[in-house]
């Protein structure tokens, strides 16, 4: 089984018309997702290479029956796209703009947790959700993932969760899904909501975490696998060499003080009974000796 | 970006926060001039993005101009914590009667604003919340529903402050919000806050952090990016639209996405090398970008070999591919070049390179393949 999506989802993709709405949304087709619409104001009538392209969010739910979005719009039009799909009824928003203003990122965040209790938003600033074979929303490149389980992966860094899913695949270890929660300070989908997620799940035989720099998710992950979680956990954190203070990239992935750091994170993972690994190839080998030993 | 102190009192003054009068000078004359429109006595202040300012000397009171040249003369020039001072805020000086402190910042975990107060204010935040936890009033704020001037009172009677500061103090704290919010920091933190023996309430010191990500509706940031570093090559990078830092060790290192470029500094560390800096291009990254980040790294002459590490997702590897080729015929990079390229047109971009392979210009099949090979490079 697959977590979040599955292979009857339906997808619109919010931004179709434009460069990277299209790449990715038609490369997401081709690998067999179930794209049924798309979404630009004032565009609506035509259509992206057959896919059918609507005005707003509710006329494409209303016509084609989506349940989830895929939305590829510039940062100061993300929150707005963002709110209007969990309006117009979808259920499972996939938000991959990067650069989205982090108040931004809070009000949506609280209005949705407020206002639609039941939508589930991935992201944003991340690659998305692919579960092999069967539906891939995002930017994931179909190709490294590899169908039929019975590894979950949840990440907070796009490009390294194609790493992680490239260190299984290599070995011929195929995935349940791949959750790429992304980088931002306020994401929509934690690591926690997927670790529950995969142990409810029961084709999902053990997970592989990636976490990195900053925040304390990956330290409130390891309190709840410790109390919760009866799969075992493979973790690598990125950024063990990183200095203090100084932003890399991910408006998240800060050290502030002596709060942050991969080595805390990755002590708070190993006392939670999760194998802690230097670098994704480490991580990718023990996965596979604990697959082995399944 | 963090904000210089005068810079966020600059900004304060926008929301109406009160703050000292005062003005910024680069030289001693400049000092000597804001000093006399602003009235005796002054306080002279370093102006860098460095705690312990004070006790390094970068922060001295002076009563006449004699003082004002001797104390400006002296904190120009000045190096706090590798922080060379070449620019001071002079302020009228100010009586105090109780110092506080206040600031908002993002509350992560819990996904609201978290608002912080104390009657102790004056000293470091932390060791406050070290030794006297109980003297923090702390508010959490429904970033929906923002902060009003009623529960701003409450909070201040919560934190106890004076009863004469009070309702100043929250009306202020409402204006300190929306300077949060509205002004898009990331932090914004008053430290101290003072109430004089005449009773009114001003800030005496700015610590502001601006959310990059929210430059698209504040032109007015343009200025403070002027300022923001002094690094030739980071300030490079950032007008090519580079995410890089400097650091100190050999191995030049370009990546795709933050955590891939963290991770790959990682690698190179763990298999003996050291990075010469962090520099992610990006998702999407084309080819000029790719050109860009190349000659950026290749302006810094510790670098001795250059790791391209690229799993492309949204970056496309192919794009990756021409901008190497176009960086090698523009300019000469000095270093030889190791890649590693998979993900998204993977297959069309080590094709686009393959005819021009040679032992400057190498791919290897793995992260940590490549690790190994870049560091034996640079080390050679």
């Amino acid at each position: 089984m697959s977590i979040f999506v599955d292979e009857n989802t339906k997808v619109i993709v919010q931004g179709l018309t434009g460069g990277q709405g299209k790449f990715h949304g038609l490369r997401n087709r081709d690998y067999g997702t179930k794209i049924v619409g798309g979404v630009t104001p004032g565009k609506g009538g035509t259509d992206v290479e057959g896919i059918p392209v609507f005005n707003s969010v509710k006329e494409a739910v209303e016509t084609t029956g989506a349940t989830a979005s895929f939305v590829v719009v510039p940062p100061k039009f993300a929150s707005a796209a963002i709110l209007e799909a969990a309006e117009g009824g979808i259920t499972f928003i996939v938000c991959i703009t990067e650069g989205i203003p982090a108040h931004d990122e809070a009000i949506t965040y609280n209005r949705l947790v407020e206002d639609f209790p039941d939508v589930r938003l991935l992201g944003p600033n991340c690659p998305g959700i692919i579960s092999p074979g069967k539906c891939n929303i995002g930017i994931t490149s179909g190709d490294i993932a590899l169908a039929g389980g019975p590894v979950g992966i949840v990440s907070r860094s796009g490009t390294l969760t194609y790493q992680a899913l490239y260190e299984l695949t290599q070995h011929g270890i195929g995935q349940t899904t791949c959750v790429g929660i992304g980088g931002d300070p306020v994401p929509g989908t934690n690591f926690i909501d997927c670790l529950a997620a995969f142990q409810a799940d029961p084709e999902t035989k053990a997970v592989m975490m990636i976490g990195e720099i900053g925040g304390s998710e990956e330290e409130r992950a390891a309190e709840w696998i410790k109390h919760n979680m009866t799969k075992p956990v493979v973790s690598y954190v990125a950024g063990v060499t990183a200095p203090a203070g100084r932003k890399m990239g991910h408006a998240g992935a800060i050290i502030s003080g002596s709060k942050g750091t991969a080595q805390a994170k990755m002590e708070a993972l190993a006392a939670a009974g999760v194998h802690v690994c230097l670098n994704p190839t480490e991580a990718g080998q023990k996965m596979v000796e604990i697959v082995q030993a399944l | 970006m963090d904000l210089f102190e005068y810079q966020g009192k600059q900004y304060f003054s926008r929301f109406g926060i009160a703050v000292s009068p005062g003005d910024i000078a680069d030289t001693v004359e400049e000092a000597v001039a804001v000093a006399e429109r602003v009235g005796y006595p002054v306080v002279v202040k370093a102006q860098v993005k460095v705690g312990g300012r004070g006790k390094a000397g970068g922060v001295k009171l002076a009563n006449d101009v004699d003082e004002v040249r001797l104390h400006a003369g002296n904190i120009l020039g000045l190096d706090i914590k590798g922080h060379v001072v070449h620019r001071l805020w002079i302020e009228r000086s100010s009586d105090i009667a109780k110092e506080y402190y206040a600031s908002f910042t993002l509350d992560r975990p819990n996904k609201t604003h978290l608002g912080m107060l104390s009657a102790q204010g004056g000293v470091e935040i932390e060791v406050v919340a070290e030794e006297n936890p109980g003297a923090i009033a702390f508010l959490s704020i429904d970033p929906v529903r923002g902060l009003d001037l009623e529960t701003a009172r409450r909070w201040v009677h919560e934190a106890d402050l004076d009863e004469v500061a009070r309702e100043q103090a929250a009306e202020l704290l409402v204006k300190l919000y929306d300077c949060y919010t509205t002004g898009d920091c990331d932090l914004a933190e008053i430290n101290p806050l003072i109430l004089t023996p005449d009773g009114t309430v001003h800030a005496l010191d700015a610590k502001v952090t601006l959310d990059e990500n929210a430059s698209f509706r504040h032109p007015e940031w343009e200025e403070y990016r002027a300022t923001e570093t002094e690094d030739p090559r980071e300030k490079m990078a950032k007008e090519r639209g580079l995410n890089y830092i400097g650091l100190d060790g050999t191995v030049g290192i370009i990546a795709n996405g933050a955590g891939l470029a963290m991770s790959t500094l990682d690698v190179v560390n763990q298999v003996g090398g050291s990075a010469a800096n962090f520099l992610d291009i990006g998702g999407g990254a084309n080819a000029d970008v790719m050109a860009a980040a190349l000659e950026v790294i290749n302006s810094d002459p510790k670098v001795t070999a250059i790791f391209v590490n690229i799993f492309g997702g949204i970056t496309r590897v192919d794009e990756v591919a021409k901008g190497v080729l176009e960086a090698l015929a523009r300019v000469t990079i000095n270093a030889p070049i190791v890649l590693r390229l998979d993900g998204t047109n993977a297959v069309e971009g080590r094709a686009i390179l393959a005819p021009h392979l040679n032992d400057r210009l190498i791919t290897e099949p793995t992260m940590l393949d490549a690790a190994h090979r870049v560091v034996s490079l640079a080390n050679a």
